[in-house]
């Protein structure tokens, strides 16, 4: 592994691991509190998001695109909110109306708009573009402490660090109460705790988390890293800190494993052509959580199935 | 509905506190809650005075937990005052401890027995700091206090209800509050756990203590509280239970609902 590898699988690589261990990390708070569609809700309305954004600028810029994808998560966050409340029905009835909404709205609007000159499409919303992030500055091993090579890295990969250091940032300074008010809303809100500025903190996060992801690889992994990592790591252990560092390391190996057999696999198997590593990422999380579901010492998945 | 002016007038919340009379743990005035438009508690006074041992009693969907949800901010009230200790709860919260009813969380979460109970000493470690071993020792200790001693790394979801209700009440332990607030503290529970968890609750009486409970179990009143407060919607009746628990305030609150064979077995007789 030499030249071709740090060009070519490495910032790739990277981009999968950073994507998958952002989205699972709020992931195990939304699981705890059955709110994991949340995830799926949010990576499905940055659709419309940023055909409005391409339709408004003309370009698929960075920037118009993140803050675009970023609008409509909010917009859906206060309309799932809204829709709950007056139509007076449960949380994920209230994710499913507004999202699937959203989104066909945004494959409508995709349809008419004339975005044949970009890049712009469902597929691409759906499988992002992870193998084609790669480094064309990379000569090598060295190119990581070369100070010219390294400008030339795909830019997902300082956005989704960023978005990772942000992640852990809230997550550690949030911790405590964030636990309480997950275990027991009403008694956190009796010790002071701001439990509806705590529930929307977390949302906002798993949105930051949807947004930045979703460029580089596509709501498929963000949908799965949101919930697979997380409800293994409940079969791994009955502690809150554990099961956190349980879902990273599983994001990890899913991350890694997906990507590996999607470029090598089907060769392997006397294939001619790669398969797309956003689906085998997903699809090797979900392998996962079948093997913990069976074989894990903690088989009482929190969000999936109880006990009693 | 029945007006309760005749009966065991309702106490209303007092105007003028004299210096050295200590203000009520809780005082309630012109309380009402509504959920949509039917109001489930419907402008209530209710004064508990410190060192008082209360029941919240009445039938089904009567108010009972909507009152004290609303006594804690949990809910918002149409319209009314509550005062704790003389203070608006945002500056009374280190002086009551709250232990809802059991059946309101999900006990399948990933934490320990002594990990819900660290979640009482959340005001007095803030963000930040971290867990430290006399923290520990005093959740061992309020642990140790409901006999649950030996339960403190078990995973939660592997206890049995009785179990549970005492780590709540632990975790309200931990906080040494001056005004226990309890959700159907004894529903569903075993013998043993109502038996210490009462004989704990006069514990906290006698050091000063005030307790405030929704009940159901109209047989055990007089052998628990000192003090009840019957509701239906409206404050029905109000006061010492000697004087309040009477089969006549009893029928005013329960209606058709309470059965003569009931009111008999409510030691009412006795």
């Amino acid at each position: 592994m030499g030249a071709e590898f740090v060009a070519l699988s490495l910032p790739p690589l990277l981009i999968g691991i950073l994507a998958a261990v952002t989205c699972a990390l709020p992931g195990n708070f939304l699981l705890l509190r059955r709110q994991a569609l949340i995830g799926d809700a949010i990576s499905h309305v940055v659709l419309p998001g940023i055909v409005i954004a391409f339709l408004l600028t003309g370009t698929i810029a960075t920037l118009p695109m993140l803050l675009g994808a970023a609008g409509a998560a909010l917009l859906a966050v206060v309309l799932i909110e809204g829709v709950r409340r007056t139509a007076r029905i449960e949380a994920g009835a209230a994710m499913g109306v507004v999202f699937t909404s959203l989104f066909a709205a945004g494959v409508l609007l995709l349809e008419q708009s004339d975005t044949s000159g970009v890049h712009l499409d469902v597929e691409h919303a759906l499988y992002g573009n992870l193998e084609s992030l790669i480094w064309l500055d990379a000569t090598g091993w060295a190119s990581l402490v070369d100070p010219v090579a390294l400008a030339g890295l795909p830019s997902e990969l300082p956005r989704m660090a960023l978005a990772l250091l942000i992640v852990c940032l809230a997550l550690w300074l949030m911790w405590r109460p964030l636990a309480i008010a997950t275990f027991d809303e009403g008694f956190a809100a009796t010790l002071g705790l701001p439990v509806r500025a705590i529930g929307l903190g977390l949302v906002m996060l798993a949105a930051l988390a949807a947004v930045a992801a979703f460029d580089a690889v596509g709501s498929i992994i963000v949908i799965a890293m949101f919930i697979c990592p997380p409800a293994s790591a409940r079969m791994m252990t009955d502690r809150l800190g554990a099961q956190v560092g349980w879902s990273v390391a599983f994001a990890i190996l899913s991350a890694v494993l997906g990507y590996v057999a999607a470029g090598y696999g089907p060769l392997w198997l006397g294939f001619e052509n790669s398969v797309s590593a956003a689906g085998m990422i997903a699809t090797v999380s979900g392998l996962i959580l079948g093997v913990t579901m069976l074989a894990g010492p903690r088989r009482h998945p929190a969000g999936l199935a109880r006990k009693g | 509905m029945v007006a309760i002016k005749d009966v065991n007038p309702v106490q209303a919340a007092p105007r003028n506190e004299g210096v050295q009379a200590p203000p009520p743990a809780l005082s309630v005035a012109g309380l009402t809650v509504a959920y949509g438009e039917k109001p489930a508690v419907f402008s209530v006074d209710m004064t508990v005075a410190q060192g008082t041992m209360t029941a919240i009693v009445g039938p089904n969907g009567a108010g009972k937990s909507t009152l004290l949800k609303a006594v804690l901010g949990l809910v918002k009230p149409l319209s009314g005052e509550v005062r704790l200790f003389g203070l608006a709860l945002s500056r009374a919260r280190d002086r009551i401890a709250y232990v809802p009813q059991r059946a309101s969380v999900d006990w399948d979460f990933p934490a320990r027995v002594i990990d819900v109970v660290l979640m009482g000493l959340h005001r007095e470690l803030g963000l930040l700091r971290r867990v430290r071993p006399e923290h520990l020792d005093r959740a061992r200790a309020c642990l140790a206090r409901v006999g649950m001693q030996d339960f403190a790394t078990r995973q939660i979801g592997q206890l049995s209800g009785g179990q549970q209700q005492r780590v709540f009440l632990a975790r309200a332990l931990v906080q040494q509050a001056d005004l226990y607030l309890l959700d159907e503290p004894f529903a569903g529970v075993d013998a043993a756990t109502e038996k210490a968890i009462i004989g704990v609750l006069k514990e906290l009486q006698a050091e000063g203590r005030s307790i405030v409970a929704v009940h159901h179990d109209l047989s055990t009143v007089r052998a628990y509280f000192d003090h009840l407060f019957l509701i239906n919607t409206r404050a029905i009746a109000a006061g010492p239970v000697a004087d309040v628990f009477t089969g006549e305030n009893l029928q005013r609150a329960y209606g058709g609902r309470l059965g003569e064979a009931q009111l008999a077995g409510g030691t009412l007789t006795g």
